[in-house]
């Protein structure tokens, strides 16, 4: 069955005389230390009942061929599944079932052969111990010289090392080769653009109504009673044709009102918020996760991906979880008509670190 | 052949079955009866008596905390100003009366009848204006459930779970499951912001967008999962589980059947 590479003898006989193949050598006086690990050999040979049983080794048989059946019975099923459970409609519950009774019949396909040949080898074929002794891993001195003299010849023949210039075009060559595929990768890449000044700016102005997330319709001030959480990007973010969804994942902000007593505000920032209305990144500093589940009456900010917590009424700070920075904060206030606006750009890059940014 | 001999006893051995089933079916259809004439005695907002009843209940069932005045303790909020539907959400959904302190009021089954809810959320409103109980056209799903699925994805997926399955928050809080809310629970929820759940006003969504997305979430209940198998819809976590736990048992269990010596 199974055969060593280069012997193709196989090795079952061999192995039982394995305890005996210890070197006959005089040991004198010295003393021989007895290896720890002593090749047990095998266990002892216990037969199958399909070996003993005639009936059972028909069973055995039986099951094996009714498996190769049933695996051809999948495949044509598979076929049949595409033809009767076709996705042609709009109806999501077609794919569903068009998937379900095609991988169904794949699946048998697939398991009846790979159950039915492991069952055909553990319990028909030939049962019999064999050890497959490994080889040398180096080859003996012939077969070295033998190689090196292979590469020889070929730099020989092929004049590798004497034609000089071949040589080094083809290097050439090679280096160059795959200087298209870098130039191409890095078209998809922002063009004539500092990516770190793109990830710097966000669309928020001085002047930039907040709007809600979809409708864009603008938010007054008054709107926000307390408690609330609204979920808000710049005015125009909506109407964009172009990179809407490369702006509102910068751009979008989550603007809360809480008790103006309970806001606990650094002394530079005491301008930027309006009667207890806050405005913050809701883009997670960690990894950029939307954070958004906010808890009115604690006012923890909780990032769903990696548990990240801020605390709304302490500037955002992180008070649990893998994030670096607190949230940036929207400096905002409002215009004559009572509108939410922004006073700037948030101060700082929102979102994760980056190159340039830690 | 086993029916004729049965037919010569004195009694059909089903005719207690069928007994108790007829007296079940009347006792039932008399209470259904029963119940829905008091439920068409629905109380009325205004009436002095609804607010009287609903006083009463007040000093009986929730002064402990509240106050007397409904003025609010160290033990529990002011409920002047919080409306009709504050009341009707936590009354009828049985988070109030509260159990116990904990890191939020869970939902149990409600103490009060349908009605003693109701006298108790209109003597609240009474207190001081504030939201009122929803019209039934605002919550029974005639709405536009693709307008709810948008706004549902961006002002409730990230705590409610985009198929309304439920989340964790910080510290034991939970966002609640939404499958089994009745709309116009769902609709109180958004518009009084009960616990931590942030307020969600008229003027954040629209009376129209809040029955769009209950609308949604009663098409989700209604349409199952195109995938098949929903795992609770909790996503990785439960997907990761089952997959750990069934995909790669299998997989030992094959490995083990590939290398054990067949018998």
């Amino acid at each position: 069955m199974a055969q060593d590479d280069h012997s193709g003898t196989e090795l079952a006989a061999a192995d039982s005389s394995h305890a005996e193949t210890v070197p006959a050598v005089k040991t004198g006086t010295a003393l021989i230390q007895s290896d720890a690990f002593e090749n047990p050999g095998f266990p002892p040979h216990r037969p199958r009942v399909t070996d003993e049983d005639p009936k059972k080794e028909k069973r055995a048989q039986r099951t094996v061929y009714t498996l190769f059946y049933l695996s051809i019975l999948g495949s044509i099923w598979a076929i049949a599944a595409y033809m009767l459970f076709p996705m042609e409609g709009n109806d999501v519950g077609d794919v569903r079932l068009n998937n379900l009774f095609i991988g169904l019949g794949a699946a048998l396909a697939l398991l009846g052969i790979g159950f039915g040949a492991v069952h055909w080898a553990k319990a028909v074929m030939t049962d019999v111990e064999i050890a497959d002794e490994r080889h040398k891993v180096g080859g003996n001195q012939v077969a070295r010289e033998g190689a090196v003299k292979v590469f020889q010849d070929a730099d020989r023949e092929s004049g590798f090392s004497r034609r000089a210039v071949i040589r080094n075009s083809l290097i050439g060559a090679l280096l160059v080769f795959p200087l298209p595929a870098v130039v191409l990768f890095r078209g998809l890449a922002p063009q004539d653009e500092n990516p770190v000044e793109l990830l710097s700016h966000t669309m928020w102005k001085a002047g930039t109504r907040l709007t809600l997330d979809p409708s864009g319709v603008p938010i007054k001030a008054s709107d926000v009673t307390i408690g609330s959480a609204f979920h808000v990007i710049p005015e125009g973010l909506s109407e964009l044709h172009h990179g809407k969804l490369e702006e509102k994942a910068k751009a979008a902000v989550l603007l809360m009102r809480l008790n103006p007593d309970e806001l606990n505000e650094l002394p530079d920032r005491a301008s930027w918020s309006y009667d207890g209305i806050v405005a913050y990144s809701k883009i997670c500093t960690h990894v950029g996760c939307p954070v958004a589940l906010y808890e009115q009456h604690t006012h923890h900010l909780l990032c769903p991906c990696h548990q990240s917590q801020f605390d709304v009424a302490n500037h955002c700070e992180v008070i649990f979880g893998p994030a670096a920075r607190p949230l940036p904060q929207l400096p905002i206030m409002v215009d004559d008509e009572g509108y939410l606006v922004a006073q700037s750009d948030f101060t700082e890059p929102v979102g994760p670190s980056f190159w340039e940014r830690h | 052949m086993n029916r004729s001999k049965r037919r010569t006893g004195r009694r059909h051995p089903l005719a207690t079955a069928a007994l108790l089933a007829l007296g079940l079916v009347f006792t039932g259809g008399a209470y259904a009866a029963f119940s829905t004439t008091t439920a068409q005695a629905e109380p009325s907002p205004t009436s002095q008596e609804t607010i009287e009843e609903g006083g009463k209940l007040f000093q009986a069932n929730c002064a402990t905390c509240h106050g007397l005045e409904a003025q609010g303790t160290n033990d529990g909020p002011s409920l002047i100003g919080v409306g009709a539907a504050a009341v009707d959400f936590q009354v009828g959904t049985g988070r109030m009366p509260m159990q116990m302190q904990g890191p939020q009021a869970e939902q149990k089954p409600v103490q009060f009848t349908d009605e003693q809810v109701k006298q108790l959320a209109y003597y609240v409103a009474s207190l001081g204006p504030g939201p009122d109980i929803p019209a039934d056209s605002l919550v029974n799903g005639g709405g536009d459930a693709a307008n709810g699925a948008e706004l549902f994805r961006i002002n409730c997926a990230m705590c409610h779970n985009v198929a309304g399955a439920g989340g964790a928050l910080t510290e034991g809080k939970f966002a609640p499951p939404l499958t089994d809310v009745s709309g116009v629970h769902i609709y109180e929820a958004m518009v009084t912001g009960p616990q931590n759940m942030p307020v969600f006003n008229d003027l954040n969504i629209s009376p129209e967008d809040k029955r769009d997305i209950i609308t949604y979430l009663q098409y989700v209940q209604d349409n199952r999962s195109p995938g098949g198998f929903e795992l609770g819809s909790l996503g990785p976590v439960a997907e990761g589980l089952f997959i750990w736990i069934f995909g790669l048992g299998a997989i030992v269990a094959i490995t083990v059947w590939i290398t054990a010596k067949s018998n």
